[in-house]
């Protein structure tokens, strides 16, 4: 009898869903373990979100969210796209954050005639020599929130500015994109090691050189590192920190006051007044009980264009061409306002610069200061043929 | 004066390598086991103190309910798992160990999620003071180098002056004997693993005002801590004091003038990258350079 129960059971748990009308597959390859695991779920929650907003569709067309953790790993990103791609039969593959694990993915899955959407990663192999006509970044170029701050700082007049950045290729590129729209003169660049914890040794130089602003890039944990310690020298109010998307929303409530008055740049801003945005925040504040960052609004915007096309091919993903123009088309109502994609599949938007304010409930916040540019693109876009 | 202030970066670096790297020299100078996962007890440390600094108010309650709670997480793991593998070979303790590190980072996601937790200086120990002219030092790296020293004097008087440190020394040179003599060596070893782990749990409440308190902070500082023990003599707390002092010092000058001096040698942006490369190197030259000259540490343990 127990058998028999058992062997009932297994054969309605593996017809039931089979019953349903397929849903479109969409696998979601991101980093949710390791210190920088709230990134993945940022995209994650994001996509999610755009999805039970529509009550399990994307443009009106069922879709099935498939989610796996690639906890920084090159090796294991491209076992999950083999999976997503074998064994589930996924045609849209997204979620990937870092650059690494993306040129160990993307590559080998556009080749397959799988779509490859971006919600972060955008490496400048990527938007040049190697892009894709599978492949498209619904985010920005590496280098691009770095020319921002280069741009803004010498529209500021800042001339003596010091920058800080971890070695290795990420690092190497956003100094570069600094100094690609900075006309100033640099007061000092110093190189730390990938994941250092305490950068007393740096900031003690940093203050002999006396810059009048610091640029740093320093991603995730080693950002929040260098705040606290940079506030703790007595620095912060001193002279001015710039930084590419520094200072998001979650490294906020690790941080604290010690982050007041960082400028950083963005596409995006949670007080964006569009409608499409205020949607979005209200939706995710009520649904995660806080206020989405950057990287939630990419992931939200990444399922919403996949929704934009799947509603012009009527999910029919067998029309890779038709899919592919509606996804150039882009017809979607962006969080960030304009979007377009330029020839290389990266978008050509706008950016702003936000500095962190303390909001009146005491917790700290960024607040828009301005658009440095309109229209931008990036500088691999000739590249790309 | 900008030296003098370097100095005493790597005089606070080489501190809190110290309180990591004396409970993971002696549980491997005495007990004979690899502990991969003395990192996870430094991250329980600082989420533990975060959490009730956060909930109170209160930095010394934080402190106050960390230590215990280190200590006894320590406990559990030797009594549970540790205590399986003392007779197996150091593979099999670094993949068990290896494994526990994976198990704590997964279990403070569980409970804390993702969101690393904020834990600021608290209000006595903020700002700075002035220590000579030009030279103005935060109070609470100056607190780190204090607590430092205190250890330091505690682990002295512990080991020469008291009954415990006398059975623990002894451990440490003839397990046999000890045993033979009638001390209960079980018991003493659950309790140097928690006192290791109490000192690993105190440098992650030291850490957590300066450092990110997240999942995995524990494996960033757990090859240096590994590098000390190997520089100063793998089961002597000593060795572990200069050890430490000797690695912070190291690493916190190269990376502050190894580029300045290359500078003198080449243009300036090659010497910026050259000199952060060597200077993460550095540690790990002078570690080769004192076990070519010291096979064994600067304060190798005679066992027999």
């Amino acid at each position: 009898m127990k058998k028999i129960c058992l062997m009932l059971f297994i054969i309605l748990a593996f017809t039931s869903p089979t019953m349903a009308a397929a849903p479109v597959k969409i696998g979601m390859i991101t980093t949710l373990s390791t210190k920088a695991g709230y990134l993945g779920e940022e995209i994650r929650d994001g996509f999610k979100l755009a999805i039970d907003l529509e009550g399990g569709k994307l443009g009106g067309i069922a879709v099935e969210l498939l989610v796996a953790d690639d906890g920084r790993s090159p090796e294991k990103g491209r076992q999950i796209a083999e999976r997503f791609i074998k064994r589930d039969k996924a045609n849209i593959l997204t979620g990937i954050v870092f650059s690494n694990v993306a040129m160990a993915v993307v590559p080998k899955v556009v080749r397959q005639g799988v779509f490859y959407l971006s919600p972060l990663a955008g490496p400048s192999m990527l938007a040049g020599k190697g892009c894709h006509e599978n492949f498209f970044n619904v985010s920005w170029q590496t280098d691009s929130l770095s020319e921002v701050i280069g741009r803004y700082a010498s529209e500021q007049g800042y001339n003596r500015v010091y920058l800080i950045a971890p070695n290795y290729l990420a690092g190497k590129d956003n100094i570069a994109g600094f100094k690609r729209y900075y006309t100033g003169a640099i007061s000092g660049e110093v190189y730390t090691s990938l994941g250092q914890a305490d950068y007393a040794a740096e900031i003690a130089t940093l203050r002999k050189a006396k810059p009048d602003a610091v640029y740093f890039f320093l991603p995730g944990g080693m950002g929040i590192n260098f705040l606290k310690q940079y506030g703790q020298a007595g620095l912060n109010g001193k002279i001015p920190l710039f930084g590419p998307a520094a200072t998001d929303e979650r490294l906020l409530k690790a941080v604290g006051r010690a982050a007041k008055g960082v400028i950083n740049s963005s596409q995006w801003s949670a007080d964006f007044s569009n409608p499409a945005n205020k949607q979005f925040v209200e939706a995710f504040k009520k649904a995660y009980g806080r206020t989405p960052t950057l990287y939630a609004s990419q992931g939200y915007d990444t399922a919403r264009l996949i929704g934009s096309a799947l509603k012009d091919v009527g999910g029919n993903l067998s029309d890779q061409d038709g899919f592919r123009s509606a996804l150039e088309k882009a017809d979607f109502a962006s969080v960030r306002g304009n979007f377009r994609f330029g020839s290389n599949h990266f978008p050509i938007q706008d950016f702003y610069v936000r500095q962190v304010v303390e909001k009146e409930n005491g917790q700290y916040g960024n607040q828009l200061l301005g658009k440095v540019f309109t229209d931008h693109s990036d500088p691999y876009v000739q590249e790309c043929r | 004066m900008l030296f003098l202030e370097q100095i005493l970066n790597g005089l606070q670096m080489g501190v809190m390598l110290f309180l990591m790297s004396a409970g993971l020299t002696l549980v491997f100078g005495i007990m004979q086991v690899v502990n991969l996962a003395h990192g996870s007890f430094y991250m329980i440390g600082a989420y533990v103190a975060a959490t009730v600094t956060m909930k109170s108010g209160s930095f010394i309650l934080g402190l106050l309910a960390a230590l215990p709670a280190t200590a006894l997480a320590g406990m559990v793991v030797e009594l549970l798992i540790l205590r399986k593998l003392y007779d197996r070979d150091h593979l099999d303790q670094v993949l068990a160990t290896f494994g526990l590190i994976f198990f704590f980072n997964e279990l403070t996601r569980i409970i804390w999620g993702r969101q690393p937790l904020f834990m600021d200086v608290p209000d006595w120990l903020s700002g700075s003071v002035q220590l000579l002219p030009g030279i103005n030092y935060p109070v609470y790296r100056l607190a780190i180098i204090l607590v430092g020293i205190l250890v330091a004097l505690f682990l002295y008087l512990l080991f020469s002056r008291t009954r415990l440190g006398m059975q623990i020394r002894a451990g440490a040179t003839n397990r046999e004997m000890v045993e033979a003599l009638g001390v209960n060596i079980r018991l003493l070893y659950t309790l140097i693993f928690g006192l290791g782990t109490l000192l690993a749990g105190l440098a992650g409440v030291m850490a957590g005002p300066i450092l990110a308190v997240e999942a995995g902070m524990g494996e960033s500082i757990l090859i240096l801590t590994f590098v000390v023990i190997v520089i100063g003599g793998i089961g002597s707390v000593r060795g572990a004091l200069i050890g430490a002092l000797l690695v912070g010092l190291v690493d916190t000058l190269a990376r502050s003038f190894l580029p300045d001096l290359l500078r003198f040698f080449m243009e300036t942006s090659a010497a910026d990258r050259m000199g952060a490369s060597m200077a993460s190197m550095s540690v790990y030259i002078l570690m080769a350079l004192i076990l070519a000259c010291k096979p064994t540490g600067l304060f190798p343990v005679q066992t027999s």
